[in-house]
């Protein structure tokens, strides 16, 4: 799945949170979006996914536009996410939240369930299984039972970014996946994106984590007070006079 | 045996008419959504009922019960499309003025006698149609539970941001479940009007929908058969417990309403779950005794 943004910006009042954007991700590319505190990067998913609409500017999903849809029908073109802040469903537990994440792939059909079908009980089966399947691709299959909000930080995100994945994007937008993991976790997250993108899955994530960015990505964008600063490889963009200034501020 | 029965006869009907009502609030809240609109929803309903029995007695009362239900139905789309987005407290009172509203049409309306109301309304609603109706709402929210569309209503509740992110129509299942709501509400006041005989504007006042509010409450809104069970216990104790308000020198009605708020204080500070969350609290208690 190929993301391009061309002029995407995003106001609120006089401030230009996403100023005149414009890059493109490619097909099963992880793609890293950093840039300092306040660059419009949150904004900037918050746009691809729908929750926000752009001031003006196009996005689009291998060249169709999604910029005027409602959250649940990018969703259904393929798009999910995780929060920089996290939100999970704190009442459910574990395999709950992740089952509730299948909801797009599954077939509905509540009449069949209300009739007692058995074809209703063997896809809530099935539906199950792939939750606990994905709990276990992240290192939670044995907490799978307990209520999300028992977890700690690095094990809720673990949580988040399976119930992401159970809608089988072909576009996966993470905020911040390691915030306030250890580097054993955060190790596992970059084995995980990397295999994610080899199924052919594209990732787009934000990370402030400079050295797992340059392993993981094979291209980055830079933003600095909601513009594009600089686009390239990691290793291009460690060299680039602009994303130092902005990082370390200006020499005298 | 039977004079038991027939004399607690009207209590018991009442205990199904409630135990709907608090359903009816329920499939709302089931969805995070705090809807006050079921007093005029059961407004519409009853007096949808009562003008068919009146006016076409020869109508089945099958075919008048789907009438009743499937009023309130329509008129909650248009309502619940501007309403549901609304949040919180202002969708509470959205709603509050739309039951409002439909009580002073009735009041005001002369075909239906105003205020006075319909009066010498057959008496239609035995109790097993009580029993049928409100066993079949129990089995349609019991399903719900579980399925695809129950996951996504618990979704909705815990995190509506999170589930529009995740191809959930967030709209469309708000919307349904005021549906419902409505559909519940007009069905349980249709079968209260053919029990009573009558219907009048005042019995569906704003105090009508803190009861079934109330009843769901303190029953317990994390289990589908708590609002059921919450209508049970405030609509028995109250009677159980008349002599006692008599002794206080207390007139049943208001003796009724200083239960209601006494016990959903008890039950808010220290059962915040609800009734039904009692039994696994005294077993965790006995537990950890042990």
């Amino acid at each position: 799945m190929t993301l391009s943004l061309a002029g995407v910006s995003r106001a609120f009042g006089g401030v230009r949170a996403v100023d005149d954007a414009t890059f493109t991700v490619g097909d099963a590319e992880v793609h890293g979006l950093i840039g300092p505190n306040g660059a419009g990067k949150t904004t900037l998913l918050n746009l691809i996914s729908g929750l926000l609409q752009p001031t003006s500017g196009r996005i689009e999903l291998d060249g169709e536009r999604i910029d005027r849809l409602p959250p649940h029908r990018v969703a259904r073109k393929g798009v999910a996410r995780t929060y920089q802040n996290i939100r999970l469903f704190a009442g459910l537990s574990a395999v709950d939240n992740v089952v509730v994440g299948e909801h797009q792939r599954r077939r509905a059909a509540f009449w069949r369930r209300l009739c007692l079908f058995p074809s209703a009980r063997r896809e809530e089966q099935a539906a199950r299984e792939a939750a606990e399947a994905l709990l276990a691709r992240v290192g939670m299959r044995e907490r799978a039972a307990l209520p999300a909000s028992s977890f700690s930080y690095g094990e809720q995100r673990r949580v988040e970014i399976a119930r992401a994945l159970a809608s089988q994007p072909t576009l996966l937008l993470l905020d911040e996946p390691t915030a306030g993991m250890n580097p054993n976790e955060a190790a596992a997250v970059a084995r995980l994106v990397r295999e994610v993108a080899r199924e052919g899955r594209t990732v787009l994530l934000i990370e402030h984590n400079v050295r797992l960015v340059m392993e993981l990505c094979h291209h980055v964008t830079v933003l600095n007070f909601g513009k594009v600063i600089a686009r390239g490889t990691p290793a291009g963009i460690a060299q680039d006079p602009a994303v130092i200034a902005a990082y370390l501020g200006e020499g005298p | 045996m039977s004079d038991l029965f027939l004399a607690y006869e009207s209590l018991i009907a009442f205990v199904f008419i409630n135990g709907l009502l608090a359903l009816s609030v329920y499939a709302t809240l089931s969805c995070g959504q705090l809807s006050l609109a079921n007093a005029g929803f059961m407004a519409i309903g009853a007096y949808t009922g009562a003008l068919i029995t009146l006016r076409a007695p020869a109508v089945p009362f099958l075919a008048v019960l789907a009438a009743s239900a499937l009023l309130p139905a329509v008129v909650a789309v248009p309502l619940g499309l501007p309403v549901l987005r609304l949040r919180g407290v202002f969708l509470a009172i959205a709603t509050v003025g739309f039951g409002e509203v439909v009580r002073l049409f009735f009041v005001n309306w002369d075909y239906t006698n105003g205020a006075l109301g319909l009066v010498a309304i057959p008496q239609r609603t035995h109790l097993w149609t009580l029993v049928v109706v409100l066993a079949l709402s129990l089995y349609l929210f019991g399903r719900l539970r579980g399925s695809r569309t129950g996951y996504a209503l618990e979704a909705i509740r815990e995190d509506e941001t999170a589930a529009r992110t995740m191809g959930i129509h967030t709209t469309a299942h708000k919307l349904s479940m005021l549906v419902l709501g409505a559909a519940l509400a007009g069905l349980a006041g249709s079968l209260e009007a053919h029990h009573t005989f009558i219907v009048s504007p005042a019995g569906f006042g704003f105090g009508r929908v803190v009861d079934m509010l109330v009843q769901a409450v303190v029953g317990g809104t994390a289990a589908f058969y708590g609002p059921v069970v919450g209508a049970a216990f405030l609509t028995v104790l109250p009677e159980l417990l008349r002599e006692l308000g008599a002794r206080l020198g207390l007139a049943p009605g208001p003796f009724r309403l200083f239960l209601n708020g006494a016990i959903l204080l008890v039950v808010i500070l220290y059962l915040p779950n609800g009734l039904v969350s009692l039994p696994a609290r005294l077993r965790r208690r006995a537990r950890e005794a042990a």
